[in-house]
């Protein structure tokens, strides 16, 4: 009995020692990029079976805090580091965006069809209590045309913490000097009014069961519901209508800003590009600078090159908009710091 | 959370019975496969408190940050600003307790009434299909609750129940303000549907264990079923009973999912049931993922903390209660 387990697990163990010569590479963190980071995932896998990679969808903070103790290989976040938390890990990290997301606002008035605009000190009155009617006056002069009912606005915000609440607060905080005194950013906060929902699906569902509710949902999520949303005036004055282009567009105005030796922890709203979503943000990879393992570090590199380029392609199908393609050297040379057992891992576009 | 009465309720009399079989204890220790069976069984029992020990101390590490840096005011502050770092408890604490107690309110006589119509009123071929079913709603899983509490419940309670409620009640201070739908109310009422059937099933057991003496005595002395019910049978099964409820409470406040979907979890104490609120187990399901901070993280594992030493509060006064209620050797006493 003894020995026929004995050699049972002889065979077991000689079966596994080809996996074992695989990499395995975990990474745990935001939950907005899930699903195409598992669509790469699944399809880099079909091309390159020699590396196994796993991502799960635990939250920003929590990425950054499994990053930080080192039990993931990388992290996921919608919300760059703090300085602090940075230094408090040797500054071993580099934010690689992936993709742009956006927020829009989205609401609940009957017998209103075409979409509201909105503009910036608009959106922070409304979220600050301040402005509590529909038919508000600032709300009718940017609306011409539009009859907007006498109803009380209900505010609906996210009650869990979450990468979306973080752009969306950020994007108030550099609109309105007042919601940044009062309020700031940050993946919760201290909401002034409102109810709060659970998730996209809470927030959208208590929009569309509260009559006169205006709440804020993924621009990703609303598409694929198809959901009534609110436009926006940018930077440059002009009214953009919320979609995966002008998403993109708000990243390649940021462009002259960030200059090409970035390190990308930026935000990207109020974009002052005059195509550009106002409400618009990077989702970052996580990575460490210095790998000690020397093969993980390679393919991490690989793979994340590989979704930078041909991954780009999967991104609108899914509700996300892509990086703007003049972002690509910027990141090179990012990607070109990482080093896995004190070498430099990357080898040439071609190569990767 | 609170202990089910596993073993079936025993009569007064068995109570006082003889110890243990003599010649049992002295078969103690013989065999060697006895001793290692009784080891195991003695590690499995004290497994489960040794975790309850872990737990706590996980909780008292980890909050420990928050503790030292906001002191007992954490218990009755009512900012909760994770973008300025300030964080007090209070209103998730009022929530909890408020929406709990809301639940008992409504539940308390639905339950009992659905647990003596069982056992004293209802036909012989309706007991078991209504008991069934009032069982079956503790199966339902709390995210459709909570699914079933914004699509069905509150645009009910925006169009039926709440206009003549204000009608009639607006003067007080418990229905002020507008009704959006997320709410105490709507919290309340979820709490109240999701604890029904586990008051009510414990109830009917009690009840079901109360001798049919006493209720003969009773109807002898003239008293309608009513006054026999009132005045024989639920004195009788009192402990019983009070153990029930708070088996029901100890689920309401430990309550997450639904609570979270229909309570509207905003960090505000507000008196008016028409309100939306907070509860403390919303607030950590919520809050955690995203917590980025450590203090931020801190102050949530003392939000848990804190809902843990309530529930031992709360399972500790149901115990004096039933202790002292059963000290008249009540029906009931054992099993709680």
């Amino acid at each position: 009995m003894l020995r026929r387990t004995l050699t049972a697990i002889g065979i077991v163990g000689a079966l596994a020692s080809p996996l074992a010569a695989q990499v395995r590479l975990n990474g745990a963190g935001a939950t907005f990029p899930n699903i195409i980071y598992q669509t790469w995932i699944l399809t880099y896998n079909q091309k390159f079976d020699n590396v196994e990679i796993n991502y799960q969808s635990i939250g920003s903070g929590g990425g950054i805090r499994q990053f930080s103790d080192k039990t993931v290989d990388f992290g996921g976040t919608d919300a760059p580091m703090s300085d602090s938390a940075i230094a408090a890990i040797g500054g071993n990290v580099l934010h690689i965006p992936t993709v742009l997301g956006a927020v829009v606002p989205t609401y609940n008035l009957a017998g209103v069809s075409q979409p509201i605009r909105f503009t910036p000190d608009v959106l922070a009155d409304i979220f600050l209590g301040k402005i509590t009617n529909w038919s508000d006056a600032r709300i009718a002069s940017i609306n011409p045309g539009l009859t907007l009912p006498r109803q009380d606005i209900i505010v609906v915000h996210r009650s869990d913490g979450s990468g979306t609440s973080y752009v969306w607060t950020d994007y108030l905080s550099k609109v309105s000097p007042e919601w940044l005194q009062k309020v700031g950013r940050g993946t919760s906060v201290n909401w002034p009014v409102g109810l709060g929902g659970r998730g996209n699906e809470g927030v959208t569902a208590t929009v569309k069961q509260t009559p006169g509710a205006i709440g804020y949902v993924e621009l990703g999520y609303a598409i694929i519901n198809k959901m009534a949303f609110g436009v926006v005036r940018n930077k440059s004055g002009n009214w953009i209508t919320p979609s995966l282009e002008s998403v993109t567009a708000a990243a390649q105005g940021a462009m002259d800003d960030l200059g090409p030796s970035t390190d990308f922890r930026v935000s990207l709203t109020d974009s002052p590009g005059a195509q550009a979503y106002a409400i618009s943000s990077f989702t970052w990879l996580l990575l460490r600078k210095e790998y000690p393992d020397a093969a993980k570090a390679r393919e991490l590199v690989k793979f994340v090159w590989w979704c930078l380029t041909e991954g780009q392609a999967k991104a609108p199908n899914l509700g996300y908009a892509p990086l703007p393609k003049e972002m690509l050297p910027w990141i090179e040379a990012r990607l070109k710091v990482i080093t896995g057992g004190g070498r430099p891992v990357w080898r040439g576009r071609a190569a990767n | 959370m609170t202990t089910l009465p596993l073993e079936p309720v025993p009569s007064p009399s068995e109570e006082t019975g003889p110890s243990p079989d003599p010649r049992w204890q002295a078969l103690r220790g013989v065999d060697r496969s006895d001793r290692i069976y009784q080891r195991v069984l003695t590690a499995f029992a004290l497994a489960l408190p040794f975790l309850i020990l872990v737990i706590l101390g996980v909780l008292l590490v980890n909050a420990l940050p928050a503790v030292r840096r906001f002191g007992p005011g954490f218990l009755w502050t009512s900012t909760w600003d994770p973008v300025a770092e300030v964080y007090g408890a209070a209103p998730m604490i009022f929530g909890t307790l408020a929406s709990s107690f809301l639940a008992l309110l409504i539940a308390v006589p639905l339950a009992l009434g659905v647990a003596i119509f069982l056992t004293e009123f209802s036909p012989r071929w309706l007991r078991q299909p209504v008991a069934f079913l009032v069982e079956l709603l503790a199966a339902i899983p709390s995210v459709v609750y909570g699914l079933w509490g914004i699509f069905v419940l509150i645009p009910f309670l925006r169009s039926y129940v709440v206009p003549p409620l204000k009608a009639v009640f607006g003067w007080t201070p418990f229905l002020q303000g507008a009704f959006y739908g997320n709410s105490l109310l709507a919290g309340g009422i979820i709490l109240a549907i999701m604890i029904v059937p586990y008051i009510a099933a414990v109830s009917r057991e009690v009840l079901l264990a109360v001798p049919t003496s006493q209720r003969e005595a009773a109807l002898a002395m003239g008293a309608t079923r009513w006054e026999a019910v009132r005045s024989a049978v639920l004195p009788y099964g009192r402990a019983g009973l009070i153990g029930a409820i708070i088996l029901g409470l100890g689920r309401a406040l430990g309550e997450t999912m639904a609570v979270t979907m229909v309570i509207g979890n905003r960090h505000d104490i507000a008196l008016s049931l028409l309100q939306p609120a907070y509860t403390m187990a919303a607030a950590i399901a919520n809050e955690f993922s995203e917590a980025t901070t450590s203090m931020y993280l801190s102050a949530l594992f003392e939000v848990g903390l804190i809902l843990f030493v309530l529930t031992v509060v709360v399972n500790a006064v149901a115990r004096i209660l039933i202790w002292r209620v059963a000290r008249g050797a009540a029906v009931g006493s054992r099993a709680l």
